[in-house]
């Protein structure tokens, strides 16, 4: 893949562990799709979704440090104008005008997060999954334009107005899940498998299900 | 403090280890036959090395040899293993017979990021990743250790996402001082990271195989979600950059589907995708998984689909399936319930 050197505009600590990345933009990209991003020639990009509209004047990225990773534990630390090497964006996990349910925990949000900067906001509803209220990235944003359709479930927090829970459990125990529509899964392994499982079990067709997993 | 591993490490590193012991030159050679030639399970059995060398060594080190906690046995010879690995989780390991050959199915994940719909591996979550040591444990603490004649690298977990430790396991498996086992006789499988592709080919002379699935790339990305990120057309155009008319060779694993993947529209693009590549395509009987919406194709439609394909000059074999009866078949590894063990 080849790399564009470009240059930090914020690293910002948005939640714990939890930081927002932006650098100009200098390409357009689909939301949803991902860039790869290396801090030194001869490491391998990791991929990360952006997390930005497509007409913004920057592009951004969500991520988490991960201790052991390879890239975040010196990322989190790199300040502005600091160099990062960027691949062009890619991947087909790309939003459109269709309804459909996105459904994503932690930082697995950020595709979605272009794709609502990005317009395609229609006939959505948002089903985020996090631990506590300062990782619900872009809270404010979801609530106002999605409303009702915006649903939040915290696993360890107690917090008026969010379910309290785990994602899959509060899809359990919805009565109605539409079948037509298309599903966004984004997030961990085992929440992508388990939502698809349930999902499935609910009669909706796999092949309306639509996954990303970070690796 | 927790103690290295001897085994698993290559010779630079046991010639660093041998000179911080004050050992002689020499030693480091009587080392490395101890920990890949020998059959011993301990530092004390190494009897050509002085016990105050061998004190010293059980000091810091010990050999890092795992082995298996449970066995099955299937009606048609496959046995399956359970490995623990060193932070208290476990892995499978399938020992398959055939006529002349014994072909070890190693894993190299615990659990599996990758989420494709058919796979049984999948549905555990991830729970990290084995270290060249653990995956070369699951063939040197084999019962059947000596009969071996083949690797396949399809167990549990996606090979190419913990590259660096199938590669150090692949050198150690293929090097003189390790098992000077011939590449050819080893296959490390993926589902298509292309970076990892890359670098695999620049570093590897093993066989390479490839999940395909689908060639339909929206089809695909429906039953393995890697394709929403590294498209089948990137893949493809990767391997065509390489050469599979020597040595080393690349097969195409084909799951077949009742009514998803197994159409003449799907032999007639197969076809088209691979009609520059030198290739094979193994054909694989869906072993059901719960809760699946996935059914296996009828016999008469994977012999069929095999003839076209043969038909259009590309290789296609179809596999036995093997160790159905013990969860050892294709996408069936799964350690879950062991977690808590």
């Amino acid at each position: 893949m080849k790399l564009t050197e470009i240059r930090i505009l914020t690293n910002t600590c948005i939640a714990k562990s939890t930081y927002l990345l932006t650098f100009q933009r200098h390409f357009d990209f689909i939301p949803g799709q991902v860039v790869g991003i290396s801090n030194s020639h001869g490491q391998d990009p990791r991929l990360y979704s952006i997390a930005s509209g497509n007409k913004d004047k920057n592009i951004s990225i969500l991520y988490k440090v991960n201790p052991e990773g390879l890239l975040t534990p010196d990322l989190q630390h790199l300040q502005t104008g600091a160099p990062l090497l960027v691949t062009e964006p890619f991947g087909t996990f790309t939003g459109n005008d269709e309804p459909a349910w996105w459904i994503a925990n932690g930082t697995g949000v950020a595709p979605f997060v272009s794709m609502f900067f990005s317009g395609m906001t229609n006939n959505k509803t948002l089903i985020h999954g996090n631990r506590e209220a300062e990782s619900f990235f872009f809270s404010h944003e979801f609530s106002t334009l999605l409303s009702d359709h915006y649903i939040k479930c915290s696993t360890v927090e107690k917090i008026e107005g969010f379910y309290q829970g785990r994602l899959t459990d509060y899809l359990a125990r919805l009565k109605e899940i539409p079948v037509s529509i298309k599903y966004y899964l984004c997030g961990s392994a085992e929440m992508v498998v388990d939502t698809r499982d349930l999902l499935i079990s609910r009669g909706i067709p796999f092949d309306n299900i639509i996954s990303e997993i970070y690796f | 403090m927790r103690k290295e591993h001897l085994f698993g490490k290559k010779p630079d590193e046991i010639e660093n280890i041998a000179r911080e012991l004050a050992l002689p030159k020499y030693a480091t050679r009587q080392l490395i036959d101890w920990i890949y030639k020998k059959k011993i399970t301990s530092i004390d059995e190494m009897s050509n090395l002085s016990k105050q060398v061998r004190e010293k060594l059980n000091e810091r080190f010990d050999l890092g040899l795992l082995p298996p906690v449970k066995e099955e046995v299937s009606a048609d010879g496959t046995k399956k293993y359970l490995f623990p690995t060193h932070n208290g989780k476990f892995v499978e390991t399938a020992v398959i017979p055939e006529k002349e050959r014994l072909t070890v199915c190693v894993s190299t994940q615990v659990g599996c990021k990758m989420g494709c719909l058919f796979c049984m591996t999948g549905k555990q979550g991830f729970h990290g990743n084995l270290t060249a040591t653990e995956i070369i444990n699951q063939i040197h603490s084999l019962p059947e250790k000596d009969k071996i004649t083949n690797i396949v690298y399809m167990g549990m977990g996606e090979p190419f996402d913990n590259l660096q430790n199938v590669l150090e396991s692949l050198e150690i498996l293929t090097s003189g001082y390790g098992y000077a086992m011939s590449p050819r006789r080893i296959t490390v499988s993926t589902i298509g990271i292309i970076p990892a592709i890359v670098r695999f080919m620049e570093e590897s002379k093993c066989h390479l195989a490839i999940s395909l699935h689908s060639p339909f790339e929206e089809e695909r990305s429906k039953l393995m979600p890697v394709e929403n990120v590294y498209s089948l057309t990137d893949m493809i155009k990767t391997i065509q950059e390489y050469d599979f008319t020597k040595q080393q060779r690349i097969s195409f694993e084909y799951i077949m589907f009742k009514g998803v993947n197994d159409m003449p529209k799907h032999i007639k693009e197969l076809t088209r995708l691979l009609n520059k590549i030198k290739c094979r395509i193994n054909l694989i009987r869906f072993h059901p998984i719960p809760g699946s919406p996935l059914r296996p194709s009828d016999e008469a439609s994977i012999e069929l689909f095999k003839n076209s394909l043969n038909d259009k000059s590309i290789l296609t074999t179809i596999r036995k399936s093997r160790g159905q009866d013990i969860s050892a078949a294709c996408g069936m590894l799964s350690t879950n319930k062991d977690l808590k063990i």
